[in-house]
């Protein structure tokens, strides 16, 4: 059940985002769902709530593309109308983001390890320009598999890029395995560290911690790049998809749809209500 | 064409604040007066090409012109992807050169050439390739490539300036006027260097009409494919023959009903004998060198 610290002021927020995510992925019968739910939280709090127009959001785990279409849809930047024809032929919202389709997603995504290295350049553009913008790059911990992570890193720490924030959604697995019996720990804090950034672990499911250690690492302005390694749960909310690696691919039947969101509203909708 | 590059970049870099230049560590004993001119806006990524284009699609994004330099095979294969979603998908002015082009590192060995460069970039998304017969070509195209701010590839090699009296059709420039033509050549890049010397065969002389090709995908006129129908055509590339110039042009030749009578193509080999050694040991292996070029050329007399 969820803990006492998981219950905020946006939980209810969660809950309505993680039903539209579930909506989706039902209409669609698709998979990814599990993916989408351990990082919603996330951009909740950097997308919806940190993000300025200056600023850049750049999701690079491309896979949980129905959580970025979610938000954007939350902030009217996707109407309800287009988010109906997600996963349809003639669609502008494929299974992956496409390119040069809406407003809130700068670039395609989907093959790991392209969004860290655009958003080091932009976050350099933007401190050559001087307009004061900043980067959030959401990546999943899989994809610091990914050597270009690693090239993209030395690079923002060589140009004292202290307008990139990283947020690693870290739930712990991969593709085909938990990521500790694939390469091991490839985000592990202490790789960042040594590399120079400036990083910070929170639980990437509450909010408020999340936000306070986001408005930490925006307010130093001191040559170091940022990292958030967030500790999140893959199918966070839904308690058959906890930490299974299978809903990383699988669809919904009508009875888990169900289940589903049951489970969201019992653990972010309804325990609102009970509280208040 | 590395001199006429670096002299030509400085100039167009310092009236244009926006362009920016990114190598993958490569530039010693060429490049220093790119660094000089650009300042911070010259900036070496390291031995990282993945990111090096990355980078270039973000600071495009923001309102630059991004150059990526690097030796040929550097800065095509192994960042293929990033090109291909991050500047090509999303019309990026990202310009990839790569120095060197074909066997143009000789006897660094394999590593460093770059035979298939063209089939992969121009059969993308958005995309234009130059490829520079002669050195004088190198700076208009450069000025042509920043005008045009899309997704580019610059190959280049090494050549002398363009004969007298050039003219450009589309893609093509018509660089040897004949007045009693019984046939015609068409060359990719500098090798284009090895026809002009095979017509210098007396039994050659004046009877066939040389263009090169200067940028792929082509754009070829109509009334210059129906001036190559119905004669020989011989087809000259140091790259293979699969996605090169040779199957290009024949798809646009047979599309606009223009065969021509003989169609050769001559083409990079890769490596026949398992054997190394320097650009022209290289072209002589694939039948690229004078004497092959001439040898063909002749065939069509009888």
């Amino acid at each position: 059940m969820t803990s006492t610290t998981e219950l905020t002021d946006f939980q209810s927020l969660q809950g309505q985002l993680r039903l539209k995510i579930l909506s989706l992925y039902h209409q669609a019968h698709a998979g990814h769902i599990g993916c989408s739910l351990s990082c919603v939280d996330l951009m909740i709090a950097t997308l919806l709530l940190r993000k300025r127009d200056q600023d850049t959001f750049l999701l690079s785990k491309g896979h949980a593309a129905a959580s970025l279409y979610a938000c954007l849809n939350h902030l009217g930047d996707i109407s309800d109308a287009e988010l109906a024809t997600y996963y349809h032929n003639g669609t502008t919202l494929p299974a992956h983001p496409a390119p040069n389709q809406h407003k809130g997603i700068p670039f395609a995504t989907g093959s790991l390890g392209h969004g860290l290295p655009i958003g080091t350049g932009i976050a350099q553009a933007s401190k050559m320009l001087g307009d004061g913008g900043r980067v959030f790059v959401l990546m999943s911990d899989g994809e610091t598999n990914e050597g270009t992570t690693w090239e993209a890193a030395h690079f923002a720490m060589q140009h004292q890029l202290d307008n990139l924030i990283i947020l690693v959604d870290k739930n712990g697995l991969q593709g085909f395995d938990k990521t500790a019996n694939v390469l091991g720990d490839t985000a592990d804090v202490r790789t960042w560290k040594a590399i120079g950034f400036e990083t910070v672990e929170a639980d990437g499911h509450n909010v408020d911690e999340i936000l306070a250690t986001v408005d930490q690492l925006t307010a130093s302005s001191n040559g170091k790049p940022k990292v958030l390694i967030a500790n999140t749960v893959k199918g966070k909310g839904v308690s058959y998809m906890e930490n299974k690696l299978e809903w990383h691919y699988l669809p919904m039947t009508e009875a888990q749809y169900e289940q589903a969101c049951a489970d969201v509203n019992e653990r972010y909708l309804l325990a609102q209500t009970t509280q208040a | 064409m590395r001199k006429e590059f670096s002299a030509a970049i400085e100039r167009i870099a310092r009236e244009d604040d926006k362009i920016i230049f990114i190598t993958g560590d490569l530039g010693y004993n060429a490049l220093e007066n790119v660094v000089d001119a650009l300042g911070p806006r010259f900036i070496n990524a390291g031995v990282a090409e993945q990111n090096m284009v990355g980078v270039a699609a973000g600071l495009a994004y923001k309102g630059y012109k991004v150059f990526c330099y690097s030796i040929a095979p550097f800065v095509v294969y192994r960042c293929l992807e990033q090109f291909r979603n991050d500047v090509c998908l999303h019309k990026m002015p990202v310009f990839l050169v790569g120095n060197g082009g074909g066997y143009g590192y000789g006897i660094m060995g394999s590593t460093h050439h770059a035979i298939e460069d063209l089939a992969c970039l121009s059969s993308l998304q958005n995309v234009n390739t130059y490829i520079p017969a002669f050195a004088d070509e190198v700076e208009p195209m450069l000025e042509q490539i920043v005008a045009e701010g899309r997704p580019t590839y610059l190959r280049l090699g090494a050549g002398a300036n363009t004969p007298d009296g050039a003219q450009t059709y589309g893609s093509f420039k018509h660089i040897v006027h004949s007045t009693a033509s019984i046939g015609n050549v068409v060359a990719l890049g500098p090798v284009a260097a090895n026809v002009l010397t095979a017509l210098k065969d007396e039994l050659l002389v004046d009877q066939f009409d040389v263009f090169t090709a200067t940028n792929l995908p082509l754009d070829l006129p109509n009334d210059l494919a129906h001036r190559l129908a119905g004669k020989p055509l011989l087809v000259v590339e140091e790259h293979v023959s699969i996605g090169g110039l040779a199957q290009q042009l024949s798809v646009k030749l047979l599309a606009d009903g223009a065969a021509p009578s003989h169609f050769v193509s001559l083409s990079a080999q890769g490596y026949p004998n398992g054997l190394y050694g320097d650009q022209k040991y290289h072209q002589q292996l694939s039948g690229l060198d004078p004497a092959n070029i001439a040898r063909h050329l002749a065939s069509f007399t009888n």
